[in-house]
Order: C-alpha cells, then structure tokens, then sequence
C-alpha cells in the first residue's frame, strides 16, 4: 500500500508476480497507479505496507541504487540521459571502468559495444546522445540497465514516443530479452500492443488490482472493459463535416528556431469552421514551433498567419485569444497551468476580464465560485474541492481543468496540441467528446497529436508533418492505414504536390 | 486544504519552540545568570507600560516593509531594494517636511505621498531595467541598496544639515509630525496606516484583476504568457507597488516620535527584515502584522535582556535564523505529515467501504 502526500491511496492491496523469462503487462488508466506501484519496486517511493519478495526473499528496496544492485533496472518515460555525451559514456556513467582516477575510455567504449553486440543492439556507441533518434535513445537507455545486471527490466510507457517502425524493432529486442531469461514489465494503454508482446497482464484500477490474466485467452474489449469499468467506445459516431467558413490561414510560414535552425518550411494550409484538420508526425518536426506562431507566442516568424480573417502579426496573445482562440498547450505543467494555485485559480487566466467575472477592479469571487463547481462537474474532475491546489491532482484531472478553462470561452477556433497525451482512457474520451462537439457546432479544430488511433479517428482531414513541411496530406482520414501514415512520418514517402492544404475559394491573400 | 493549513501552523509553532530552546540552551553556555535571562527574553516586553509600547513601535516599520516584499514575491521578483526605499523614503520626507511649509493636517499626507513616490521610483529602476535588459531585479536592486545609502547621506549633508549636529537634519516641524497615541509612549497614529496597508495589499493581491495577473506571473511565468497576462506590466506594477508601500514606511517612521531629525547615515535592516516577514506571512499581506508583533516582541525582549543582563542583543539573530531554516525546510516534520495524512486516508477508505 502506498499513500501520497495528497492523501490520495494510490496503491491498496495490490499484488502482482512476476515469472522469471515472461513479458509482463502492466495496464491501467492514468492515476490507476501503475507507475506508484514500479517507484515502489525500484526504491523511489517507500510503502506504507505490505512486503517484497525477490527470489522468494523478503527485502526492502531503500533507494535506485539499492534496486539496480538487486538485479532491477527501469527505463522511464522521459530520458535519463545526458546529452552532450557519447552512448557509451552514457552506459558506463557512474559504473565506468577506471584506470587510476581516470576512467578507461577505450574499455568503456569496448565494453559498451559488447553489451549492444550480445543482445543484438545495432547502434553507434562513439555516436552522441543528442544527435540519435528517439528510439535509439531508448535503445541506450536499456543497455544502461542491462550493463548494470538488471534481471527485471520495468518499461514506463517505453512506445508512446516511438513511430510504428521503431516499435516493432523494440518488440523484436524485447523478445529477445525474454528468451535471454529477463523479466519485462511494460506499462502501456496501448491494448493491441500487449496483445502483441505480452505473456501475461496485471490489470489495474483505482489503485487496486484487478487481477492478472493471460494475455493469450483474452480479448482487447475484455482488457478495456477491466481497465475503465465500462466498454470504451474506440470509434467515434462521426456526422459528416459541415464546413463553413475559413477561420484559420497560413501562407508560407517559415519559422527559424532561436539557434536558427529551420523548423517550418514554406507551410501553407486552410481551416475551416466544422471541420478538424489533424496533424500528425514525429515529434520535433516543427508542429510545436507552428503552434506557438499561430497562437502568438512566437512573433518571429515570415509568411503569413490569419486567425479569423486578421493577420495576427505585432498581434498580442491576449488580442489574439480575444479572437475566440482556444489552446491546449503541448506541456501542461510547463505552460498549461500553475501546480501551487488551486483550481479556481487555474480556470480564469484567460478569461477573468470577463463582465460576468470582474468588475473595474475586482474580481467576482462568488460568480467565479459558481462557475468553478459548474465546470468541476461537468468535465469530472476528481478533487476534494476548487480550493485543491492544481499540483495535488493526477495528470488526467489537470488536464481535463485546463480543457475547461480553455473550451469555456465558447472557442471558434480549437489549438490543441497533444490533448489526451499521457492520460486515461476516460479522461481521452471526455476531451475527444468536446472537440467533435465544438466541430459539429462550428469550431476549426486543429488537433496535433502522436496518438495516430487519435489523429484517424478524429480529423477530417489528415496532414502528415516531416521536417517542417506537409509530408502528405489526406482529405478523407478515415482511409487511412496506420503503415502508411508510418511512411509519411518517417520521410519515406513524401508527396511532391500537395492537394487540398488550401481551399480554393478563398485564395485571396 | 484544512488539513494543509493545520499543519502549516503546527510546523511553525515547533519552528519557534525549537529555535527558542536552542537560543536558551545557548543562554545557558554564555551566561552566568541564564535563568534570570531568559525570564527577562520571554517577560521583559510585559515589565512595563513603556516596554510593551516599544514592541508596537518597532512593529510598524515591519509591517510596511514586509507588506511591500509580499507583494513583489508574490509576483516572483525579487527585488530586495525595499531597504533603499525606506531608506529613501525617510530621506524625502524629512526635505519635504523641511522645505514644504504646509499646515498641520496637510502637511503628513505630502510628505508621505513624496516619501512613497520616492520609493516608487527606487525600486523601479531595477523593474525597468529588467525589462529593456533582462538584468536580474535581484543583483541590480541588491547594488542600489548602497546607492540610496549614500544619496541620503549626501542630501543630508549637503541640503539639510544642522551645522550644530554635525551629522543630523534640522529638528522636523510638529506641523509634519505624526502624534503619538498615547502619553508617556511612542506609539503612535502610523500604526493605523500600517494596518490599512496590511489589509489593502491583501485585497490588491486575493481580490482585484491586476494581483490575480501578479500572482499567476509569480507561480508560472510561462503560464501567464500562454493566458494573455502582460509579464512587463506585472513586473513593473509589482515592483513600483512594493517600493511604494516601503518609501511610504520610511516616510511613517521618519515623522514618528521616535525621531526628531533626519540622521540614518547607516542603513536601518528593515528591507531585509522583511524578508523574514514576507517568509512568516506567507506571502499574505494580511498575516504580515502579526508576523511583525512577533519580531519586534522577540527583540524588545533582546533589548531588554541585553541591558539588564550580561547576554548580548545579538542572540536573538541567531533565534531568527533558526525559524526561518525550519520555516523553509519543506522536509522538516513531512514524516508527521506524511502519518496524519495516512491515517486520513485510511479512515476515508473505511468510510467508503462501509456506505
């Protein structure tokens, strides 16, 4: 059992064994608990209660350190790796072979390569961290744990930034892991993945166990149905798009980033109101960097941006939002919110100039009060109360605030950047729900997700980013194939000529 | 959130009971008369009509200085250049009040309004620079600390100097003054002000558009900008606010009984003992006076204990000090929490179960 700091239980009697040489899924909506139950395991987090055997021993794991020296290793969702040096110095560092006081860089390097050869890793080790692909990085990040003994290898959410390619390639090595006598366990919403990989799963909710079961003689409809308690609908009942109006144009925008690197090349494109144009990529493409231009966070840009037929250059943020321009921004802890203000105070930042919320001067607390509870229970979040400070909620519920806050202002144009990343099934649909809803009533909806399931399900239609440009765009993103998408994403097929990025009509710039 | 706050008020009553015990502990290695010393510490301020009277004294200067750091570290600037604008503010009250004849009831209210201005401007010149250079507020506002010192000094002894004090103003005129409340005390009508300024800046900050602007800024910069919120205006807003509230306390303790002339040739402390104000009060102007009654009772008893004892004033920084490390310490008793709030969630379970 583990209780956190803000009183929430999040483990209660769970339970999980693993088999030495077994894939085991870890599965479960967000704040089930699922990554509280590994910090346990690998000594971040202390238990309130209960016990761990290992090896049919009873121990106690105090620290990491004290994890890795017992035989487990975990990679976490973000990279743990320093930059700047190379992918050996990156897997010796801090177990580094010595020669004196200095550390033996040949035998290093040597010792790397041995590790990457043994389990069929194919990868540069002289090569620096900074300059690998994502899933190489991660690649790295598994030898680190393996050069330090581990037996138990805990995976946190290791395909949520890999490209289909790059995880099947992960499947593949993992695989072999097991053969090699390593125990897996790989957290994942990603049903059809564990489908593919796993032996058996431990099934989560609520900070509970739900029981563990062989993959093999269960159906991803089970699996959900354990997950969330209630059959999650994958397809959307969609209406066809009604469009309107054009609210959002860009003309060749071009945007260097602040080491002058150029992140959007030449990108043109149209939106209209009732339509949700989806824009799918590998991350670092440059979607993040034409967000911030469009909703006037970065001014330095060429070309030309028009949000509801106003050109938003020397345009301020608020001027901008004042356009009815909502944004779901990409990282909602760094920009999305404030962790130590409490909930009320979250859901008002860009709209407390309101008449209904402030006067000349003041605020109307008890107008703002009522609103709050309001939206609290009409996008479920899970708090004692609005006085909850932001920080205290699981990632799922600061989420659902900020979407809140942001579809509130009765939007005409949506932004969202990666809204459903990193939270429950629940809380995905909720979110999801809201943005066909505000298409069907009119909205342009321009939804940047990695999510692909999400970006298919959703948009009418579908561009594929690669390198600051339009890969590939489709206008019926319903026909679609995963592998192909897989294609464009990675630069393999480009289209030369782009149809249906801008509509005709309005060709009047 | 109860929860929280009860905890907060248990963890600073253990910070001062353990800093107190050790500043007795302390007693009891220099002293040869530690019983009778700390007797005097913990009593002294009760002794008499006139010693209870200096602790509501040195109380006021407190609560405009601390008052002015809440509101610039709510905004998350950290301008220590309150010192420079009390300073300053006493200063331009003093020439005011020299220069300026006016009429007794006139004559407070301008002096004080020039003295808060005054300040104003002060620490505004870290604000402006911080936005035309991005100079940090902290190192520009920490160096002109020294140039208010010395622009004072100057002033002073170059404008309004008494040739028969050698190092002080001429003697400030009653019409200016500030009367005391109370015959045979120093306290006097400024702790009405200080009072006023103390609830004000809570309004400001909790309940009007621009200190709810300043308080995003001050949690989340990056949030603030995605929201609209003006950073530029909030910085300067913030910091020309808070020197302000500071020149305007400069200003109230220059016209006090407790001075006759202008003659603060060395800086005072009370921009840094804000700091420790701003630290109690939690940032919240309202708790601001009550932060301010315990630091100035704890050195009236100091002061006591000093002259009536052979342990010296300076214990008391190191009584300080040790409340604000505990103060600060977010470890510090999070194992207590930790239980209680297991205990809590246990129960809850429970509840649950059972309905």
């Amino acid at each position: 059992m583990k209780i956190y700091s803000n009183g929430v239980v999040a483990n209660e009697d769970v339970s999980l064994d693993l088999k030495k040489g077994e894939i085991h899924a870890l599965l479960g909506e967000n704040g089930a608990g699922k990554s509280t139950l590994m910090k346990v395991l690998f000594g971040i987090e202390s238990p309130d209660q209960g016990k761990i055997l290992l090896k049919g021993q009873e121990t106690a794991i105090k620290s990491p350190q004290d994890a890795i020296a017992k035989g487990i290793g975990m990679v976490h969702q973000h990279f743990m790796l320093v930059p700047s040096l190379s992918v050996a110095e990156n897997i010796i560092l801090g177990v580094a072979p010595v020669k004196g006081i200095f550390i033996d860089k040949k035998r290093a390097v040597q010792e790397a390569r041995d590790i990457a050869e043994k389990y069929n890793f194919h990868i540069d080790v002289t090569a620096r961290v900074e300059e690998i692909p994502v899933g190489v990085k991660q690649k790295v990040e598994i030898l680190k744990a393996l050069y330090r003994g581990a037996e138990i290898l805990i995976l946190d959410e290791p395909t949520a930034v890999l490209t289909p390619q790059e995880t099947g390639e992960l499947f593949v090595q993992l695989k072999k892991l097991k053969e090699n006598g390593h125990t897996v366990i790989f957290i994942s919403h990603k049903l059809d993945e564990i489908k593919e990989i796993c032996d058996r799963a431990t099934i989560m909710r609520n900070g509970r166990s739900m029981g563990t079961y062989q993959v093999a003689g269960m159906s991803t409809d089970e699996m959900s149905r354990l997950m969330v308690g209630r059959e999650v609908v994958l397809k959307f009942e969609k209406k066809p798009a009604e469009r309107r109006q054009t609210l959002m144009q860009v003309r060749d925008l071009t945007v260097h980033n602040s080491q002058g690197v150029l992140k959007v090349d030449h990108l043109s494109f149209d939106v209209k109101g009732g339509e949700i144009l989806g824009i799918a990529g590998v991350e670092g493409n440059g979607q993040s960097e034409l967000v911030e231009v469009m909703t006037g966070l970065n001014q330095n840009y060429q070309g030309t941006v028009r949000v509801a037929n106003t050109d938003i250059r020397k345009k301020s943020i608020k001027e901008i939002r004042n356009r009815s321009l909502a944004h779901i921004p990409e990282d909602r802890m760094k920009s999305g919110c404030a962790g130590t203000l409490n909930i009320l105070e979250n859901l008002f930042s860009n709209q407390y100039e309101r008449k209904e919320f402030s006067g000349r001067m003041f605020l109307k607390s008890r107008e703002m009060q009522k609103k709050a509870k309001e939206w609290i229970a009409q996008y479920r979040v899970k708090c004692s109360s609005y006085k909850q400070k932001v920080g205290m909620l699981s990632g799922g519920n600061i989420q659902k605030v900020i979407v809140a806050r942001e579809f509130s202002t009765n939007p005409s144009i949506i932004i969202a950047n990666q809204p459903t990343r990193g939270i429950d099934v629940g809380a995905s649909e909720l979110i999801r729900r809201r943005l066909l809803e505000f298409r069907d009533a009119g909205c342009a909806v321009i939804l940047i997700s990695a999510d692909l399931n999400e970006v298919l399900s959703l948009s009418d239609r579908l561009a594929v980013m690669y390198k600051g440009q339009f890969a590939g765009i489709f206008t019926d993103a319903e026909q679609v194939a995963e592998d192909l998408l897989g294609q464009y994403m990675l630069g393999i097929k480009k289209d030369e000529k782009l149809e249906g990025a801008i509509y005709e009509s309005c060709e009047t710039l | 959130m109860n929860r929280a706050k009860r905890f907060e008020v248990i963890r600073m009553v253990f910070a001062i009971l353990i800093a107190l015990l050790i500043s007795f502990i302390i007693i009891f290695f220099v002293s040869e008369e530690p019983v009778n010393a700390i007797v005097q510490l913990v009593t002294g301020p009760f002794k008499s009509k006139r010693n209870l009277a200096n602790v509501f004294e040195s109380m006021i200067p407190l609560v405009f200085t601390g008052t002015g750091v809440c509101i610039m570290f709510s905004a998350n600037q950290i301008n220590l250049a309150g010192e420079g604008a009390f300073h300053v503010g006493g200063l331009i009250a003093a020439v005011a009040a020299l220069k300026i004849a006016l009429p007794a009831g006139v004559s407070p209210v301008v002096c004080l309004l020039l003295a808060a201005v005054a300040g104003a401007i002060l620490t505004a010149i870290p604000a402006i620079l911080k936005i035309r250079t991005e100079a940090s507020e902290l190192v520009s506002s920490l160096m002109i600390n020294y140039v208010a010192l010395w622009f004072s000094t100057f002033i002073l002894m170059q404008f309004i100097c008494d040739p028969a004090t050698g190092s002080a103003s001429y003697s400030i005129p009653d019409a200016a003054s500030l009367p005391s409340l109370m015959r045979g005390t120093r306290i006097h009508s400024g702790i009405f002000i200080a009072l006023l300024v103390a609830v004000l800046g809570y309004l400001f900050l909790y309940k009007t558009k621009i200190g709810y602007q300043l308080r995003i800024v001050g949690e989340n910069e990056e949030y603030a900008r995605y929201s609209g919120i003006s950073i530029v205006k909030v910085i300067l807003v913030s910091q020309l606010l808070g020197g302000f509230i500071a020149g305007l306390g400069g200003g109230v303790e220059l016209l006090s009984p407790i001075y006759d002339r202008f003659s603060w040739t060395a800086s005072l402390g009370y921009g840094w003992d804000a700091i420790i104000i701003c630290t109690l009060a939690k940032k919240n102007p309202l708790y601001t006076p009550f932060a301010a009654l315990f630091l100035a009772y704890l050195r009236t008893g100091a002061s006591i204990m000093s002259r009536a004892t052979d342990v010296s004033f300076e214990i008391v920084q190191i009584t300080q000090a040790v409340i604000i490390l505990f103060v600060v310490a977010e470890q510090f008793l999070s194992r207590y929490k930790h239980k209680m709030i297991a205990r809590e969630a246990k129960e809850a379970l429970k509840e649950e179960e059972a309905s």
